[in-house]
């Protein structure tokens, strides 16, 4: 269900936002693409540019400037944003850890792995490590069920998770940037 | 060995590419529909194969078809934004396959007469966005797509849509708001989308399998693909097994095969994992669960088969339902009151909060079976429980309220001794895997033979 568009004080939510000139060009493309008039179906995919290009979360001055591209008015991005889940309207870390936890795979073990994350990290799920570089978070189904237990970062899926596979992929994030949804 | 036929050629190197799908007769459905039949004869050709929508609801498509307004323009939109848990038919099928989805849609929109057509993908299936863009830039390059098709005269193009995370789009309604840039709040019925749908015109949607089926029905003709399966299920389904068995995966069933056959055959799912089978969920998370004896008979003690009526037999006293194909099996480990509290989170975090009763109804639920769960809850919890799944099912705009209310309403009208041990046993049920060393013994309600 939604949440409530805050504006966020900290620095990282008063810097100011432009979409690069690629990221410009995706979003003409994009908008091109509807019939007359209804160039506001593009909406969610830009906002996925916007959030690519913004670390990893959309901030107040991310949709606005959505909002300016788009020639939308500010509340029509805000609610759209605020209702789908993986919009996040908060700084998150580096990496955006997230584990199904639904049903299926619940019960091949998802619980086992997210707790070993938990512990490893020091962290609670919807909680960021200090040094900003993990954001954990336990999602619904992401349609891979019969590969579970898994997890998300950024585009990837990680699949048939053992608690040994996640120390080892944890190990390789350390050093990789940051992965987005809209990777190639 | 049943008959194959949208997963026929899925081990052929390349199939992911046009030439490899070409070589092994793809897009044969486009060539036959636009240079030798009228848009009428596909719809036939689809009436009389009987197909039913293979998202959950199963209704005929060639009916759904015939309820288009008389009005231009029209659009096509596949709903690819499966999340239902349980269900990953569709990812396989878009990731093994992709120019089957787009054979079936150009094929399918010559028949409806739109020009335009959709697919609305969820946005944890980014990757899959990117497989199908590529596919369609192929096909548009190849002269499958785009203006007068292979001199036919027909026109089509195809966009994909990545929407971002919710449940609720997958209603075919709120799928439509979100593909016009809103939130996914369902429309109230009617209209139907059939007279004003996307951008206020006569809409289909479809579910992806569903329009992928439309190729085999018109290359093969429609009563040759009624010949399989029994009775108004026709044809093969894709069905996504899951949890405890050996072999989870995707699986294409000829319907009509036994569901006996289905859990416990190598071909398939292989049997279940290590323990005894407890429950199954046979379509999909929304569906009633069933318990053991009731998968593999009938109230009235026929073997029950894998088809839509076959699993509904006996309403949800006894039965349940196909659904999307979402399958998956408990073993007497599992704890029926931690995957209904599990399955009642979800609907809560899923509901798009539009009406009262799935918004509230779904939070509260939720509440009580994470007491029960956890040691805290009542004996008249569980009449509470009961009470709460009435008053949502049948009282909100769109099926997700009478979806949260199922599994909570055939958890308790089967495993009810279960909820009493939760609220009679609070310290045994404080450990998580309290059923792992000692499997909660039930006393079935339907005798078996």
């Amino acid at each position: 269900m939604s949440v409530r568009v805050r504006p966020i004080t900290t620095i990282e939510g008063t810097l100011p936002f432009s979409f690069s000139e690629a990221g410009l060009a995706e979003c003409r493309r994009l908008m091109a693409r509807y019939p007359e008039g209804r160039s506001k179906s593009a909406l969610l995919p830009i906002l996925h540019i916007a959030q690519s290009e913004n670390e990893g979360w959309l901030s107040v001055n991310a949709m606005d400037a959505v909002a300016q591209v788009m020639g939308l008015l500010h509340i029509e991005v805000y609610e759209v944003a605020s209702f789908y889940s993986m919009y996040n309207l908060h700084p998150i870390g580096r990496h955006h850890l997230e584990v199904c936890r639904t049903t299926p795979c619940m019960v091949r073990g998802s619980d086992d792995i997210i707790e070993h994350i938990e512990k490893k990290l020091g962290i609670h799920v919807g909680e960021t490590t200090k040094d900003g570089m993990f954001t954990l978070k336990g999602v619904e189904c992401l349609g891979s069920c019969g590969t579970a237990p898994m997890l998300q970062c950024g585009a990837k899926y990680h699949e048939n998770l053992t608690t040994e596979k996640v120390d080892a992929l944890i190990d390789q994030l350390r050093n990789e940037p940051r992965n987005n949804y809209t990777d190639q | 060995m049943g008959r194959k036929l949208l997963l026929e050629h899925d081990n052929k190197p390349g199939i992911q590419g046009l030439e490899g799908y070409r070589a092994n007769g793809g897009y044969r459905s486009v060539e036959k529909a636009l240079k030798t039949m009228s848009p009428e004869a596909v719809l036939e050709e689809v009436k009389k194969s009987g197909l039913r929508g293979r998202g959950g609801a199963g209704f005929p498509t060639g009916l759904k078809w015939s309820f288009l307004a008389k009005t231009f323009p029209r659009y096509l939109v596949v709903n690819a934004d499966e999340s239902e848990p349980g269900t990953f038919k569709d990812r396989y099928l878009m990731e093994r396959i992709p120019h089957i989805l787009i054979e079936g849609m150009i094929t399918s929109s010559f028949a409806m007469g739109a020009n335009v057509s959709y697919i609305y993908i969820r946005g944890e299936y980014f990757y899959i966005y990117r497989i199908l863009e590529r596919a369609i830039a192929e096909a548009r390059a190849a002269g499958w797509l785009g203006r007068n098709i292979i001199g036919s005269g027909f026109d089509h193009d195809i966009h994909v849509q990545v929407g971002a995370g919710a449940y609720i789009c997958g209603e075919e309604t709120a799928l439509l708001e979100s593909l016009e840039g809103k939130r996914g709040n369902p429309r109230i019925k009617p209209p139907f989308p059939a007279v004003k749908g996307l951008y206020d015109c006569p809409t289909v949607v479809n579910n992806v399998e569903t329009i992928a089926a439309v190729v085999p029905i018109v290359n093969d003709g429609g009563e040759e693909y009624a010949k399989i399966g029994i009775g108004k299920s026709t044809g093969t389904k894709l069905i996504s097994a899951g949890g405890n068995i050996k072999k989870p995966g995707v699986y294409e069933i000829e319907l009509g095969i036994t569901c006996e056959e289905f859990l416990n055959s190598d071909e398939w799912c292989g049997g279940v994992k290590g323990r005894e089978l407890k429950a199954v969920v046979p379509g999909g998370s929304s569906v009633p669960i069933i318990p053991a004896e009731l998968y593999f008979k009938t109230a009235n003690f026929e073997p029950r088969l894998m088809t839509y009526e076959s699993l509904s037999d006996g309403g949800f006293v006894s039965g349940s339902m196909l659904g999307s194909g979402g399958f998956y099996a408990y073993n007497d480990a599992q704890c029926i009151v931690r995957s209904t509290w599990n399955h009642t989170r979800f609907y809560h975090h899923e509901s798009c909060g539009q009406c009262s009763p799935c918004r509230e109804g779904t939070g509260w639920m939720e509440k009580v079976l994470h007491r029960l769960e956890h040691g805290q809850g009542r004996m008249d919890d569980i009449d509470l429980l009961w009470d709460i799944q009435r008053r949502i099912e049948g009282n909100t705009i769109c099926p997700l309220g009478d979806a949260a209310a199922w599994p909570v309403a055939s958890a308790i009208r089967h495993f009810r001794d279960e909820f009493e041990y939760h609220a009679t046993h609070p310290t045994k049920v404080k450990d998580p895997k309290h059923f792992e060393k000692e499997p909660f013994k039930r006393q079935p309600k339907f005798a078996t033979i």
